[in-house]
């Protein structure tokens, strides 16, 4: 097997394709029993941020973050337990899909509530600073996240503190069903609002895994050397509905239009034309990625299949920490 | 050795004691490092522990809970204080969405050791918006703890078991309690989270009581001793989880109860205290329990509407003389604490808060 950097980045995307594909097939079997909300079209973003991370840095999340946890390095058999609720699972079941957690790799938390775990991200990084800590915290949102006010509180603390904390929107361009252009003013961009909170901030294509992995090695670098916070936004598109296995362009918020628009600009699908285009490596290769993931996953899903569930006085501990 | 200290000394003392020994402790709220200190209970902590642990903070009350959340499961212990439960509204989402529920959702794995000090205000036109005595919110979400501390000697054994604990802590401060004076012992001690005391002896009536509500159960104690009725006070110290063993105890002396509370009586702590007695005690009742609360109005500013919402220690007083059957003409109000306005703690206060 041919190993290149891009090879890497095609992997590690294709994997959290190929997972989030075999969770919308299995889904009506109805043993997932718990909200998902499919990253499928957004891969870029998690794997080309994540490429810059040292083991040492902080990752948290929100309401749609299996990628991030994937991109990360998060154990996949702990995420696939916990969507099926067992005790194997990163929150034995208590957490489900909109609660990831591996320490082991510094993925800190994902949390539902939009916009919540970015303070928690920021006092995070206020936490390694105040232990003179080498680390740099990633927070991922998406664009909704900013119609927050703790959005902003978080940003003017970053700022003020000068934190190592690198925000990171994806811009999807809708809140559950709600379109962009009812919740923000079409004339103002969130880069222009975060260098209003006075740091660094820039835009770029989500779904361009190179220029995403170029931008944030930047921003993160930028905060490792103590010189602040940074703003990224990504424009990216989520291809399934907001919350479940299925396409949605038919119910009436969005166009089909508009998704075959998007769906040309796959992440995946660019980065492997340009592989095989350039010759880093050819279809064989791929297919190999392919059978090895393919049987990850078969295995991911097996274990989280075979797995118990929690006996049910676990429902009652973990209320207090002792 | 134990001297007498004022309420908001002994929580100095505790905070002094805990950034001393512990280096990842560190406090932070609007007006921590001012002049004024969080009522004194700050005073003097930046100068001796330096800005980076004893800190300010931006007037963002959810967003700032939420940094010092992530501050604690990166390993620190963050002390925040709101200088009245009011503002503190504003991080419900954080304080129950995340901190209340963060070791249970990640089942175990991370725990918030956290303690959010709020400050409950009363008298001087305080008004609809910082009267507020919200701790049955708190209470009611599983994953937190809630103290009220009534005497300066909990007031710092608390605090140093509240930070040392490694669950949030909600540690609810009635300004009335700031300025009042207790034996208070020096260096290390902690007063366990969890555990009710039986502040003063009686047979006839146990009188469960939160915060300043237990300086008025006292008086109301002492007024009832007059007319030969003996009241056991029990303070109830901490709300959640609450330390029903020592309220049974009581009332199967007593078989008599009262519960005496800063905040309203519908859906108030004082419903689940008389809840669980009669729940668990119905058949040792000699008569209904009753309750002693703040009218169920917000309070308004002006004294003259204000201070009929405040039950006082003769409320009480007259409440438990039905209970057992006796005259309420009696209950004499003491002398030294007639001609003193409703509005304000004690004599020497002039406003404002």
């Amino acid at each position: 097997m041919k190993t290149h950097p891009s090879i890497e980045l095609y992997r590690e995307m294709l994997r959290i394709r190929r997972v989030e594909e075999r969770i919308a097939e299995l889904y009506p079997e109805q043993e997932i029993r718990c909200p998902v909300h499919l990253c499928i079209g957004q891969e870029g973003v998690a794997v080309g941020v994540s490429a810059n991370l040292k083991p040492q840095d902080y990752v948290l999340s929100g309401h749609r973050s299996h990628g991030h946890y994937l991109a990360r390095g998060g154990n996949l058999k702990a995420m696939m337990a916990e969507l099926w609720g067992k005790v194997t699972g990163c929150c034995q079941g208590k957490g489900g899909s909109m609660h990831l957690i591996d320490l082991s790799v510094g993925f800190l938390a994902s949390t539902p509530i939009v916009a919540s775990t970015i303070p928690i991200a920021v006092g995070a990084a206020l936490g390694s600073v105040m232990k003179n800590e080498d680390r740099v915290t990633v927070v991922y949102f998406g664009e909704a996240a900013t119609e927050e006010g703790t959005f902003h509180e978080a940003a003017n603390y970053a700022v003020l503190k000068k934190l190592p904390v690198v925000f990171v929107c994806e811009n999807n361009l809708y809140s559950v069903y709600s379109p962009l252009e009812v919740r923000q003013p079409p004339e103002r961009s969130l880069v222009e609002l975060a260098r209003g909170h006075g740091m660094e901030s820039h835009w770029e294509d989500g779904n361009d895994v190179l220029a995403v992995k170029r931008l944030s090695e930047h921003a993160i670098d930028h905060a490792r050397a103590g010189k602040g916070p940074s703003l990224l936004e990504f424009s990216t598109y989520r291809w399934y509905e907001h919350c479940g296995p299925n396409l949605d362009n038919h119910i009436g918020y969005r166009t089909e239009e508009e998704f075959l628009t998007w769906k040309k600009t796959c992440p995946l699908l660019k980065l492997r034309e340009s592989l095989l285009a350039e010759g880093i490596c050819a279809e064989p290769d791929l297919s190999l990625i392919e059978e090895d993931l393919k049987a990850e996953i078969d295995d991911a899903v097996r274990f989280a299949k075979e797995s118990p569930f929690g006996e049910e006085d676990l429902a009652y501990q973990h209320i207090y920490a002792t | 050795m134990t001297r007498e200290l004022k309420y908001f000394q002994a929580i100095r003392e505790a905070l002094d004691l805990s950034l001393e020994q512990d280096p990842s402790v560190y406090l932070m709220g609007l007006g921590v490092p001012d002049p004024k200190g969080i009522f004194g209970t700050t005073l003097g902590l930046q100068e001796k522990y330096g800005p980076e642990r004893v800190m300010d903070m931006p007037t963002a009350e959810n967003g700032m809970t939420g940094v010092a959340l992530g501050s604690a499961i990166a390993g620190m212990r963050p002390v925040m204080v709101h200088q009245r439960l009011d503002f503190a509204l504003l991080a419900v989402e954080q304080i129950v969405n995340q901190a209340a529920k963060w070791h249970y959702m990640f089942a175990g794995k991370s725990s918030v050791p956290m303690v959010i000090r709020l400050v409950i205000g009363r008298g001087w036109g305080q008004g609809p918006q910082h009267s507020q005595s919200l701790q049955s919110w708190f209470a009611h979400v599983p994953g937190l703890k809630v103290v009220m501390p009534a005497t300066p000697y909990d007031a710092k054994g608390l605090m140093l078991s509240s930070i040392r604990d490694d669950n949030p802590v909600i540690f609810l401060e009635h300004r009335w309690l700031h300025n009042m004076f207790g034996a208070v012992p020096e260096g290390d001690y902690e007063v366990p989270i969890g555990r009710a005391h039986v502040i003063r002896e009686g047979r006839d009536v146990t009188i469960a009581a939160v915060s300043h509500m237990v300086v008025e159960a006292l008086q109301a104690s002492k007024m009832l001793a007059e007319v030969g009725i003996e009241a056991e006070v029990v303070d109830v110290r901490t709300l959640r989880p609450l330390d029903t063993e020592t309220i049974a105890a009581s009332v199967r002396k007593t078989r008599r109860i009262l519960v005496a509370d800063t905040d309203w009586k519908t859906g108030g702590f004082s419903a689940e205290i008389v809840s669980w007695v009669c729940e668990n005690q119905f058949d040792i009742l000699k008569t209904a329990p009753r309750r002693v609360a703040l009218s169920d109005c917000p309070v308004p500013t002006s004294q003259v509407l204000a201070n009929p919402c405040y039950p006082r220690p003769v409320d009480i007083a007259r409440q438990v003389c039905e209970m057992v059957g006796q005259s309420t003409a009696d209950i004499q109000v003491p002398v030294e604490s007639s001609g003193i306005p409703l509005d304000i703690p004690d004599a020497s206060f002039a406003g404002p808060f």
